[in-house]
């Protein structure tokens, strides 16, 4: 952790307290999709939550990106409770959110056009970021002329650009082949473990809702929250991870420590013997879960 | 292909006026109820060389081109309006399929006494007609904008009005672009039925005095003119549409 005027106590990016959050279903009832889950997250953290399909993995992100409001329970963020949307974080969401009429370039710079940077420099450090994540000779192009995992990197590459502390992912990688998959997760791992180190182009850039407190935290690791259903995935990246139970009313059935080194080299950790323990612990809460829901499917019960 | 398709298209028209001119020629058709092609082609030849088509034609098309600004300005605003504020869409839904339930030849003479024989009365009939066809698209597309890309856009950092300018009018456009071919031919529509009913020019007036004679190679010529100045100016949007809508390109 980076030192601060605050580093004396332990500093939480983001924690949920107690919160549930419940939808009106279409004929009147309620469905109660997270039941009172406490979850806090450290700064600099990477958390990967899991859970069977359906349990409410997204309502949680959605709660806490600000754009659900909780039913009940408080989410703060950086100590204060949050407000609306979550201006300090980003949000990679599951299925594609790039704008199809913006070129590749153009994309990668919204965040920081609607910001009000100048527009010379915001595309000088699209480009920038555009050569990080190796897409130099596509910045022209449009979405549609993409392929996935192009699409999804533009998608980094536009999340990374406006410097937040917290990053909320969805299942970023799941419309994915296995072997972009393990690409896309290097990248971000590197991504990520470069932010800590501050490299010229992830040099941090004020944004109109941080103050000068957070600057001195600088350069610091971003906070990942990052949903999967698959635990594989959840262990090869995070430092911790949580379980989630089956819905409805999901909660926290679990968190366990991911103590592996990093930097970690994806392409062997996963036949290591520390990964596999971790994964026959991890998968003995989770299988539970999984099953339930299953069964829940068969009885043709709501998701 | 794109030469296979000019070639049918050429050889579909020769064929039903060939058809038509046999068929008046045979005497199976009476050429005082239908004309005839070759007439037809004489009539609007002597307009055009004697200069009196232009008159008419200038004021059919201003009366078009005002009746579709106006029209889909005010479609577009409204369809705007009503997909950003439901309570407004619920409060005046019955209002606006009542309005837009109302013959429109039936408004016409209300719209001669209203704004006079000029051509506001014209301009005021293409409007009702626009308006409707561009309200409804434009609210259905602004409602179809994918709902990631607003929540993406939104976390991005975008206000409201950085959302409507990024999101919410290119995701419009499309629809408002599919509904502008129907908006032109309205607009049209409405000027020619304006004039129609009681004007002093205009396509619609020459259609109306060939009537009264039953000269229906007037008639028919006036209709041709109407017909071809809507293709053109038809390929005109659809220019317009392919160089807005570039991004789609690969997509279909």
């Amino acid at each position: 952790m980076a030192v601060g005027p605050h580093a004396f106590k332990k500093m939480l990016a983001l924690e949920l307290d107690r919160v549930s959050r419940h939808f009106v279903t279409p004929d009147g009832g309620t469905y109660r999709a997270i039941e009172d889950i406490s979850l806090a997250v450290g700064a600099g953290a990477f958390v990967a939550i899991v859970g069977p399909s359906g349990c409410g993995k997204s309502t949680l992100l959605n709660v806490a990106a600000g754009l659900l409001p909780p039913s009940s329970g408080r989410v703060r963020v950086d100590g204060a409770d949050l407000d609306g949307l979550n201006r300090r974080a980003t949000y990679m969401f599951q299925q594609d959110a790039l704008l199809p009429w913006k070129s590749v370039r153009d994309n990668v710079a919204l965040g920081l056009t609607l910001a009000g940077v100048a527009r010379a420099e915001s595309l000088a450090r699209a480009d920038a970021w555009l050569a990080r994540v190796g897409l130099t000779a596509f910045t022209t192009h449009y979405p549609a002329q993409l392929s996935g995992g192009m699409r999804k990197r533009v998608t980094m590459a536009q999340n990374w650009i406006i410097d937040r502390g917290l990053m909320l992912m969805d299942e970023p990688f799941s419309a994915l082949d296995v072997h972009t998959r393990l690409r896309m997760e290097t990248e971000l791992l590197a991504l990520w473990d470069e932010a800590g180190s501050a490299s010229p182009v992830a040099r941090p850039f004020q944004d109109r809702d941080r103050g000068a407190e957070r600057a001195a935290l600088q350069p610091s690791k971003r906070t990942v929250l990052f949903v999967t259903h698959d635990l594989d995935e959840a262990i090869a990246l995070a430092d911790e991870v949580v379980v989630l139970s089956a819905g409805p009313a999901s909660h926290i059935v679990a968190r366990h420590p991911v103590a592996l080194d990093r930097p970690r080299d994806l392409m062997e950790l996963r036949t290591t013997t520390a990964f596999v323990d971790l994964y026959r612990a991890l998968w003995a809460v989770l299988r539970e879960e999984v099953v339930k829901s299953q069964r829940q499917i068969v009885r043709g019960q709501p998701r | 292909m794109k030469r296979a398709i000019l070639f049918w298209r050429i050889t579909v028209g020769v064929v039903a006026l060939a058809l038509w001119q046999g068929l008046v020629s045979l005497k199976l058709l009476d050429p005082f109820f239908v004309s005839r092609p070759t007439d037809i082609a004489r009539r609007i030849a002597t307009w055009i060389a004697s200069g009196t088509l232009w008159p008419h034609l200038i004021v059919t098309l201003e009366e078009s081109l005002l009746g579709l600004v106006v029209g889909a300005a005010l479609g577009i605003a409204l369809g705007f309006v009503f997909a950003r504020s439901p309570m407004v869409a619920r409060v005046f839904d019955p209002y606006i399929k009542m309005l837009n339930a109302i013959p429109r030849v039936v408004l016409a003479p209300l719209f001669l006494l209203w704004f006079g024989l000029g051509i506001w009365s014209k301009v005021a009939l293409a409007v009702t007609l626009v308006f409707f066809v561009m309200f409804f698209s434009t609210y259905q597309g602004v409602r179809d904008a994918s709902q990631v890309l607003i929540d993406n856009v939104r976390m991005l950092g975008a206000t409201e009005r950085q959302l409507v300018r990024h999101v919410l009018v290119p995701s419009a456009l499309t629809w408002i672009f599919s509904s502008l071919h129907t908006s032109l031919g309205f607009a049209m529509v409405g000027a020619v039925v304006g004039e129609y009913l009681g004007s002093t020019r205009g396509l619609g007036y020459v259609i109306s005095q060939a009537e009264g004679t039953f000269d229906t190679t007037g008639v028919f010529a006036g209709m041709t003119i109407l017909g071809v100045v809507v293709v053109i100016v038809s390929a005109g949007v659809t220019r317009l549409e392919r160089w807005l809508l570039r991004w789609k390109k690969d997509e279909r």
